[in-house]
């Protein structure tokens, strides 16, 4: 419970950090922390406008896409303490509970039969493809270090552990930002200011989405982005007592807004053709961390 | 041979007695022959309605000899004519636009496509069969500020294997206008007006233009004075085009420094004449806006000021390799695309195509300026990019000799005088974007008998649809930007 109410609170704030810190760069005024918040009230006092060539799926899409992600962030743990759900191999649920999502967002994309939005569908789902392996394999030699199956009890074993926990947590953090990057459709891999809908992969999928569903996809992107970071504040939390954990939770959440900020003000975009090979780099490292694993526990293939 | 063409210098006038009028067969023939030296380009072809047919009008530019080669034809209304884009394919869009505009025809055309006048039921746009490919129709509105313009991709997943342009949602008729407004100032707003980023170049041209018809030498302030806004105005429309590649490339810091660096130029020019892009800042034979010395320091201080950044940023940028990556090999035209295609400015400068006419027919006060082009070989993104830099780094050169030396400022408001009847007068100026020529021809009355303008946009767009092919779609906004060409200016 602790988890999901500290990933709400964090989802309001994250990227209007992000927005501040990009405008603060580049020397502009910009906007406020609470503008994301603020464009999801407005266009949630708004009606949506459905083309006709759309059905019934381009209009549950945005709904349950969110709860999707909702539902993943139900298995987070707060460091020892379990989420709300909590099993063995809850976080192969939790993959697929995202992956749902959008594959939800994706057929509502072809359901426009737009050469745009179809373009950004089939963007959308290499990179995700590409990116499921390195989520597994990261989770899988965690849960092979720790010799735990679910979230909460491998985020329970890290920490006492030796230099080598230390090592594969900071690995698996960073693998964890980068996925959050790509799963957000963020820098280097997309960028989310550009008005440029042959250039998008996001935006452009959702480019038919107006009112309260572009709201309810707004609302699931910032979810994500909350949902990433508190994984990734699992990794350090899980045995310190809940009195620091909660600053500490925040603090990390902070951290990795400002460091989406600034490699979202300092570095340029990569063509399109370079983002398979960025993320399989990804699957790599996590590689790296599994052979690690291996090699410490001694184990054979 | 060559007495059959009538040589002059940019910015001159002549009787139309004098020009050449050959019979349709020699005038191919001389065009096809005149157009297989390199150093030469068609600046100009055009129709206008004379004895019950047309006189078609030929303008060669000769950039070696520093000559423009001025020839005629006249054929009979509704006549076919064999094309000579058939073999200089650099015609095609001339001879496009005038079986628009007078119904001309002409045959072996390579691709009979409207250039402004669309009609989505009539035309059928170019096609490819295959099961895996797609298409991608993007405008003719598109998302953000930029005119109208309908593009088509036809993509193999990401690739692009065909673009086509279709333009014309911009056309205002200004050619037309230019003859239906007696009034000067009227003529000289609409030359203003034909592209509001490149107004300075646009409205020199027509100045040249018109002095050179009614035979008046403006003074020497006021050469002056157009020679240092055409290089303001190059300077900050080439900032604010690198700004606009960082923004397309999502390189924040650029986008930010660059998008800021803009504004002190315009701000000048602002100041100076009381208009940012520089509109009311020439006029025929007299040079509206004092120069003074108050204006001298400011312009000198803002310069440094620039300067500084500029060049921190430009040094950046030439050595980020996420930028880099970007813009090296996206998007190449080669050297033999842009010389068959007519390209002019930036885009055949950046193909070793030196066509610079502020150095091989220069006008205004470049004659003593003695230009040397920058230009790049690389055909792509960044060497677009680079080019911008460097002509920056020349203009502010160019801007500070200006200043050594600030002729006296004549504020009086002279009249140009009346245009000679029967006469034929050309002018040719190097916009930011490239060259531009502007075109007249008057009848026994001295009023206007036709007006043409060639933006150097007019060919370039095909530059644009050329090196797109093979990128990938997602980087034809950096391609696109890297040209930056004007609908506007196109359209007319």
């Amino acid at each position: 419970m602790t988890s999901l109410i500290l990933i709400l609170i964090s989802a309001l704030f994250f990227n209007g950090i992000i927005g501040r810190v990009k405008s603060i760069s580049a020397g502009r005024k910009g906007p406020g922390v609470m503008q994301p918040v603020r464009d999801v009230i407005r266009l949630f006092r708004k009606g949506s406008v459905y083309s006709e060539t759309t059905g019934p799926v381009f209009r549950i899409a945005p709904a349950v896409y969110l709860a999707s992600v909702l539902a993943a962030c139900l298995c987070i743990p707060f460091g020892s303490k379990p989420g709300l759900i909590s099993f063995s191999y809850d976080f192969v649920f939790f993959a697929y509970a995202l992956a749902l999502g959008k594959f939800f967002c994706i057929i509502a994309a072809l359901d426009t039969g737009s050469s745009f939005e179809g373009m950004g569908a089939s963007r959308e789902a290499t990179y995700s493809m590409l990116a499921e392996p390195a989520f597994f394999l990261i989770m899988g030699s965690l849960a092979m270090m720790t010799g735990h199956s679910s979230f909460q009890s491998i985020f329970a074993a890290i920490q006492p552990s030796s230099p080598m926990g230390w090592t594969l947590a900071v690995i698996a953090a960073l693998i964890l930002l980068i996925l959050a990057m790509v799963e957000n459709s963020r820098m280097p891999v997309d960028d989310p200011k550009t008005h440029l809908e042959l250039t998008m992969i996001h935006e452009v999928m959702v480019l038919d989405n107006s009112g309260i569903d572009l709201g309810l996809i707004f609302v699931t992107g910032y979810l994500k982005f909350a949902m990433y970071a508190a994984l990734i504040a699992n990794l350090f939390i899980g045995s310190i007592p809940v009195g620091f954990g909660i600053p500490a939770f925040l603090a990390v959440q902070f951290a990795c807004a400002v460091i989406i900020g600034l490699n979202e003000s300092f570095t340029a975009r990569y063509r399109m053709n370079h983002n398979p090979q960025f993320i399989f780099t990804l699957t790599c490292i996590a590689l790296l961390a599994v052979f690690g694993m291996m090699l410490i526990a001694g184990k054979t293939i | 041979m060559n007495n059959n063409i009538l040589h002059i210098k940019n910015g001159s006038c002549t009787s139309v007695t004098e020009i050449p009028v050959l019979g349709y067969g020699d005038f191919r023939q001389t065009a096809s022959r005149l157009l297989g030296d390199k150093a030469r380009h068609c600046v100009s072809y055009f129709a206008y309605p004379c004895n019950e047919g047309f006189r078609l009008m030929m303008c060669i530019a000769d950039d070696s000899a520093h000559d423009i080669l001025v020839f005629a034809c006249d054929v009979e209304k509704d006549a076919e004519l064999p094309s000579i884009a058939a073999e200089q394919l650099a015609l095609e869009r001339f001879e496009r636009e005038i079986h628009e505009n007078w119904g001309l025809g002409f045959t072996g055309h390579p691709w009979y496509k409207p250039v402004r006048d669309f009609m989505p039921d009539k035309y059928k746009f170019f096609e490819m069969a295959g099961e895996e490919l797609h298409e991608v129709g993007v405008g003719p509105v598109h998302a953000g500020v930029i005119e109208p313009g309908h593009f088509r991709f036809i993509c193999n997943g990401e690739d692009v294997l065909h673009l086509e342009i279709q333009l014309g949602w911009q056309h205002r008729g200004i050619e037309k206008l230019m003859l239906d407004k007696k009034r000067l100032i009227e003529r000289v707003l609409l030359a203003e007006s034909i592209a509001g980023d490149t107004s300075v170049s646009h409205s020199t041209a027509f100045a040249g233009l018109w002095e050179a018809l009614c035979g008046t030498v403006p003074g020497d302030d006021v050469l002056w004075a157009r020679t240092l806004a055409a290089e303001l105005e190059r300077m900050a429309n080439h900032t604010g085009d690198l700004g606009a590649i960082c923004g397309d490339v999502a390189y924040q810091l650029g986008a930010a420094v660059y998008g800021r660096l803009r504004t002190p130029i315009v701000n000048f020019s602002q100041r100076w004449c009381g208009n940012r892009l520089g509109k009311g800042n020439v006029r025929p034979s007299y040079a509206p806006y004092a120069f003074t010395e108050e204006l001298r320091r400011q312009l000198l201080q803002d310069l440094t000021a620039y300067e500084r950044d500029f060049l921190e940023m430009s040094d950046k940028i030439q050595h980020f390799p996420s930028v880099l990556s970007r813009l090296d090999r996206t998007g190449v035209v080669s050297r033999e695309q842009a010389e068959a295609i007519g390209a002019v400015g930036m885009a055949a400068k950046c193909t070793s195509v030196c066509r610079d006419i502020r150095a091989s027919h220069p006008y205004a006060a470049y004659p003593a300026l003695s230009i040397e082009p920058v230009v790049k070989d690389g055909g792509d993104v960044l060497a677009r990019t680079e080019l911008r830099i460097d002509e920056v780094k020349q203009s502010l050169a160019i801007v500070r000799v200006l200043l050594e030396n600030v002729p006296a400022f004549d504020g009086k408001m002279r009249s140009p005088g009346q245009p000679k009847a029967d006469s034929f007068a050309i002018s040719l100026t190097e916009g930011w974007r490239g060259e531009i020529c502007h075109c007249a021809v008057t009848g026994a009355d001295g009023e206007l008998l036709t007006y043409k303008i060639k933006d150097p946009s007019f060919h370039n767009w095909m530059a644009l649809a050329l090196a797109v092919r093979g990128n990938e779609i997602s980087d034809f906004p950096i391609c696109n930007k890297s040209f930056n060409l004007s609908y506007c200016g196109h359209d007319l």
